[in-house]
């Protein structure tokens, strides 16, 4: 499918032998992958794996070692081609800023002055919020939006400049089940409809298998990839995390498990023994 | 005129100089605060505001102690210490207060200084009370110029930041992953609210100015859901606030025949801020009343 697109199958992203140290601490090392047109991947990766790190060099916020080609050009800030929805996003319930004026900031927020009423900028807006299914909740205040809701007003926010890589970093976390599964089918349809490469950061994988082509699995700064078959056994992620780690299937689900003390293939790593269950269920 | 009407404008009130000049002063003050406002509240820099404010005192004093006028003293005090501010501003969460709390110590230092001297050399103990508390009726129609040429810089540069200020304000995560310059947008902005500051404190006083800078936004925030509607009502209150605390300045000569003093205009602007502030919070606390007397059978038990 991706031969269709202009870029002729060449991979949206190309992340080669990054490496990042903040403050001494090496945070990536040598992580290498890359996406194609369309394809869902998800990031996976315990809290303080990287995941965030990964998106802000992605973005060209973070300085690192190694080349990220994004659509075949190196890596900058500002780029039209990729739409970000960040963990962090908190808005009190009095801030004037409706749905509708959130998405429409999507769309030209990087240009100076107000935006004039234009109505093809309306137009775009109403397409966008009917895509993401948010018409109902338009002129609402996005503070006082549910977790659900506020993650759909993101996307389309990021969607709207017709991006080809959607960067969601943990979009799950902080939404139930339910919300959950209603933001994951949104993503998939979205990415399937208009061929843009989705890359999702999640601590849990198991909300993500029914979706996704592609797993980056991050574990002490460094990343295996491939497909979920090939990427979440029990021989790949105990070299990644340098320690025994067992792979289980329960009900369908994946649980990783850390094995006993005395499996451990390399002690060096004192952060990963000291986890006695490691569960990405 | 007709009689109740003479009862609420007091005869000259409309053919007095001073009047107009305060009128006109204060609504285009009113319509920078406002603009300006809002994005103070969203972004949560009351207190910078409030500590230009003090710190204008500062101009004020070394602005009359040099024999200048005090809105360029409010001004130049204003931008140098958001300057200062934003130089020493640490990078971290609460950096910003840390060096805002920084900034006013030192500048009211300096305020201490120059009101002393402006009661040693010129023997004034009212110009104190003017500068901090305000004196819109004392204002010439000379300073009209200066006050206009303020607010067209102030509100040019709000309207040029626009889209990248608005969206850095709501989600400085957003902001940069679009590549726009968070930190210089905020700088920018902080010069748009010195001169706000500076206009504020003009017309009703250095301490009283954040009360016109931060109460009609924070109101017009209860009352809108869009960022251009929140500023046209923060403007629209910071103007009514003013105009009826001339009209009941004005008025308040006669309420007491042998003073011979009207009450100060200041006094009932902020006053008349404050009482809006409270009253857009009504209906809301209203309709939580109502919803919770509705869903609770037996109210009268809780008064027990």
């Amino acid at each position: 499918m991706s031969d269709v697109l202009p870029n002729g199958g060449a991979p949206i992203l190309a992340v080669d032998q990054v490496s990042v140290n903040l403050a001494g601490r090496e945070v990536l090392r040598d992580v290498r992958f890359s996406i194609e047109p369309g394809e869902f991947t998800g990031l996976i990766g315990s809290n303080g794996a990287g995941k965030t790190t990964l998106f802000r060099v992605i973005l060209g916020l973070q300085a690192a070692h190694g080349t990220v080609l994004v659509g075949g050009a190196p890596r900058s800030r500002r780029n039209p081609l990729i739409g970000y929805v960040p963990q962090k996003f908190q808005l009190d319930p009095d801030v004037p800023l409706r749905t509708r004026d959130l998405v429409g900031l999507g769309l030209d927020a990087h240009r100076y002055g107000i935006a004039l009423p234009l109505r093809t900028r309306r137009a775009r807006v109403e397409e966008m919020l009917e895509a993401v299914d948010a018409r109902g909740f338009a002129d609402a205040r996005v503070g006082t939006l549910s977790g659900g809701e506020q993650q759909r007003v993101l996307i389309a926010h990021a969607l709207i400049a017709a991006p080809k890589l959607l960067l969601l970093d943990e979009p799950l976390a902080n939404l139930d089940l339910r919300s959950g599964h209603e933001v994951v089918a949104l993503l998939a349809r979205i990415a399937s409809e208009q061929q843009i490469a989705v890359l999702i950061s999640a601590h849990e994988m198991n909300p993500l298998l029914p979706v996704i082509d592609r797993i980056v699995y991050l574990a002490g700064g460094r990343a295996a990839s491939g497909t979920t078959e090939e990427v979440v056994r029990t021989s790949v992620l105990s070299a990644l995390y340098g320690h025994h780690v067992d792979v289980l299937q329960v009900h369908g689900r994946i649980l990783v498990v850390a094995g006993e003390a005395g499996e451990l293939a390399d002690t060096s790593d004192h952060a990963h023994t000291r986890t006695p269950v490691e569960i990405i269920s | 005129m007709s009689q109740p009407l003479a009862a609420i404008f007091a005869p000259g009130f409309f053919t007095s100089q001073i009047v107009q000049v305060a009128a006109t002063v204060s609504a285009v003050a009113a319509v920078v605060c406002g603009t300006v406002g809002v994005f103070i509240v969203i972004r949560g820099q009351s207190f910078a505001g409030e500590a230009l404010g003090d710190i204008s005192t500062t101009g004020g004093s070394g602005a009359f102690l040099a024999g200048a006028g005090p809105l360029w003293g409010f001004g130049v005090a204003a931008v140098a210490a958001s300057a200062v501010m934003e130089l020493i501003g640490i990078q971290r969460p609460r950096g910003r207060d840390l060096a805002t709390g920084i900034v006013l110590g030192a500048g009211l230092g300096l305020a201490a200084l120059f009101l002393y001297l402006d009661s040693v050399y010129h023997n004034t103990t009212g110009a104190t009370v003017s500068l901090v508390f305000g004196s819109m009726f004392a204002i010439t129609s000379s300073s009209i110029p200066a006050v206009i040429a303020f607010s067209a810089l102030a509100i040019c540069l709000v309207a040029a930041l626009g889209r990248p200020l608005l969206l850095s304000s709501v989600s400085p995560e957003l902001a940069a992953a679009r590549g726009i310059p968070v930190r210089l947008v905020g700088a920018a902005f902080l010069l748009a609210l010195a001169i706000a500051v500076a206009l504020a404190a003009f017309t009703i006083g250095t301490i009283l100015s954040t009360a016109l800078l931060v109460g009609p936004a924070a109101t017009a925030l209860r009352m809108t859901r869009s960022p251009a509607r929140a500023i046209a009502a923060a403007a629209a209150i910071g103007i009514a606030a003013c105009w009826l605390g001339i009209v009941l300045s004005y008025d308040s000569y006669d309420w007491y025949h042998q003073s011979g003093k009207s009450w100060p205009v200041s006094f009932f602007v902020v006053t008349l801020i404050f009482l809006g502030y409270l009253l857009s919070g009504l209906p809301q606390r209203l309709r939580r009343r109502r919803a919770s007397v509705a869903s609770d059978p037996a109210p009268a038990a809780r008064l027990s």
